[in-house]
């Protein structure tokens, strides 16, 4: 717990042993020891695990690998979750605004792509990723603008309109490509550079494989790890810009508004400016995972976009713990990973997708790693409960 | 006059919540408005603050019209309200809370350990809890904290909602000793409250409200002493 100098009489020492044993281990204690090492030490150790990160697609390392999917696909979706989840982070986890339609961007992105890529005209890949990325943005603010003036409940419902209004234009949109989708979606320019060859294990020991490789940087429809590389690359960056705008003004006037709108505005905060802020930027990004998603597949249609994508990447964000970036990364991987590696459950996968996400739910309501602010208000519920309310004292 | 308020009127849908009402505020004073519980105390402040919409009439704050403009709009103004029933950021710590009171100001960071040291000065209990979660302090702290945060705009006016409610006989004595003290470093108060006796005494000009409408006006000296007044709402003796 990040408690600071909390004095013994306003904290009673039940709320803490309440904590203990639900948590099962002190989450602060990784942190601080990896915070305590000396600057090379940590940076090594940081360089080492992106590294790691980078290379897992060659590893192919057991019992992570899928062995009914190809790994490098399986490991592009995930990223793409990831992406998604950092996304609705902003929205859901900073500004406390609940979107059930965050698939509408996700198509956003991934439609500007195809249609102006393929279908409609066939602008350059570099140009088509930031066009995805301005009309989500563009999107988010004009879906903004009139919704966040209402708040809770209304918004959730407005937002899971519009993401089914987006696909249900795209299924009856000829320009579009209606029900039949769009083929053809361009993908990343290749550049030939060097062979990398992939490990083989036998056991516990592992040997190089020369006769499988992946060829780099070449976007090809066999080999999918450079996907996942550049959707790994887009997630440091994305993470990069969260971690200055958590820490900036701006993430304080989104944790203002989020814990009390009103005494935010009362600080001087434009909550609803704030609001639109966050959108825009949640936008931002699903539009962006959305084209990278669109340049992978090739193809596209109205069924990729259905509303129980959305209601995934809430899950994501819910189970790892909303407001805490490294939570929601967590949740992505769950939810996007669990059911591709028991593919081999055939149709139970579903099922154990399902009973995994609740017991995830009944063991860790606040998520798998749950954000500062979180662990306080659960410190204070607790802490209430003991004192059976009414015992005010200074 | 700092504050001139005319006529003023606010609905919530179609219930009138405040009814034409006229007071003022002069630079410098403590002015309280005391009422029983739906007397349309907490809307009139609300309003001053720019959360509740106005039906009709006009406030006026140093001479500028003020009466549409939003809250955030407000508080670089000089106007600055610590809200009823302590609403801090419970998962922000003590230091974090009052850092956002500075938040609309250009030059928070020049004067921040003054102000700090000030708001400490008046609370020497937030001092002890800098670091803690506001949501785990006592009410007597969050109503601290709340006040603490409303002064680090520097507020020429400072709008006070209850902050006397829920709170121990003695520490109401503690936060009114302070709200006086508030005054003497030179920022003008205006005091919504239902411990009208402790109000009154401190009050340079008073106003009673009743369903929404002004009944009575006077000095905090006079309705004190007033038998009616004592009778309704000091509960016969002070």
């Amino acid at each position: 717990m990040t408690q600071g100098k909390a004095s013994p009489d306003t904290e009673p020492s039940a709320a803490r042993s309440a904590w203990g044993p639900r948590l099962g281990w002190d989450r602060g204690a990784l942190a601080r020891r990896i915070t305590a090492l000396p600057v090379p030490a940590k940076w090594t150790l940081i360089g080492a695990f992106v590294v790691f990160l980078y290379a897992l697609p060659l590893l192919e390392i057991p019992i992570l690998s899928t062995p009914d999917t190809d790994f490098g696909a399986v490991l592009f979706t995930v990223a793409s979750y990831v992406l998604v989840a950092l996304g609705l982070n902003v929205v859901l986890g900073y500004a406390g605004l609940l979107d059930l339609g965050y698939v509408g961007f996700y198509a956003i992105g991934a439609y500007t792509v195809a249609v102006f890529g393929s279908l409609q005209a066939q602008l350059s890949w570099w140009l088509l990723i930031p066009m995805a990325v301005v009309f989500t943005t563009i999107s988010g603010v004009l879906l903004g603008a009139p919704t966040l003036r209402v708040r809770g409940d209304y918004l959730a419902i407005v937002t899971l309109g519009f993401g089914e209004i987006i696909r249900l234009t795209a299924l009856n949109t000829d320009w579009l490509g209606a029900a039949k989708g769009i083929t053809g979606v361009p993908r990343p320019p290749s550049v030939e550079l060097f062979e990398i060859p992939h490990l083989q294990w036998e056991g516990a020991t592992a040997v190089i494989d020369l006769d499988d490789t992946t060829t780099f940087l070449v976007f090809g429809v066999a080999d999918q790890a450079p996907y996942y590389w550049l959707a790994l690359t887009v997630i440091f960056i994305v993470l990069g810009a969260d971690r200055m705008l958590r820490l900036s003004r701006v993430g304080r006037a989104w944790e203002a508004t989020r814990e009390d709108e009103d005494a935010a505005e009362l600080m001087g905060v434009p909550t609803f400016r704030f609001k639109l802020l966050a959108f825009a930027s949640g936008a931002f990004i699903g539009g962006l995972s959305g084209a990278l998603f669109a340049s992978r597949q090739g193809f596209i249609n109205p069924e990729s976009f259905q509303l129980l994508l959305s209601i995934l990447f809430v899950a994501a964000v819910v189970v790892g713990g909303a407001g805490n970036r490294w939570g929601v990364i967590m949740g992505a991987i769950v939810v996007a990973y669990l059911p591709e590696r028991f593919r081999g459950f055939e149709e139970w996968r579903l099922l154990v997708f399902g009973m995994a996400l609740l017991i995830l739910a009944n063991f860790r309501p606040q998520g798998l790693i749950p954000p500062r602010r979180t662990r306080r208000a659960q410190a204070v519920d607790e802490q209430l409960e003991a004192l059976e309310e009414g015992t005010d004292r200074v | 006059m700092l504050l001139e308020v005319e006529g003023l009127c606010v609905n919530y849908g179609r219930i009138e919540a405040i009814r034409d009402i006229t007071f003022s505020v002069e630079q410098g004073s403590v002015v309280t408005l005391i009422g029983a519980n739906g007397a349309g105390k907490t809307t009139t402040l609300k309003t001053l603050s720019g959360l509740r919409k106005v039906r009709a009439g006009s406030v006026r704050f140093q001479g500028r019209d003020v009466t549409h403009m939003a809250s955030h709009e407000r508080v670089p103004l000089g106007i600055s309200q610590s809200p009823e029933g302590r609403r801090i950021f419970p998962g922000m710590s003590v230091v974090e809370n009052l850092d956002m009171g500075a938040y609309a100001r250009a030059d928070r960071a020049k004067t921040r350990s003054a102000d700090l040291e000030r708001v400490f000065g008046l609370f020497p209990r937030l001092l002890e809890r800098r670091d803690q979660a506001a949501g785990t302090m006592s009410g007597g702290e969050q109503q601290m904290l709340a006040i603490g945060r409303a002064l680090m705009s520097h507020p020429t006016l400072l709008l006070l909602d209850e902050p006397s409610m829920g709170l121990a006989p003695k520490l109401i004595q503690q936060i009114f000793s302070i709200i006086k003290e508030i005054r003497e470093q030179g920022t003008t108060i205006l005091l919504v409250e239902q411990n009208a006796a402790q109000a009154l005494k401190i009050a340079d000009s008073a106003y009673i409200l009743e369903t929404g409408e002004i009944v009575r006006t006077g000095t905090g000296r006079e309705l004190a002493a007033d038998d009616s007044v004592r009778a309704a709402y000091l509960g016969g003796d002070v």
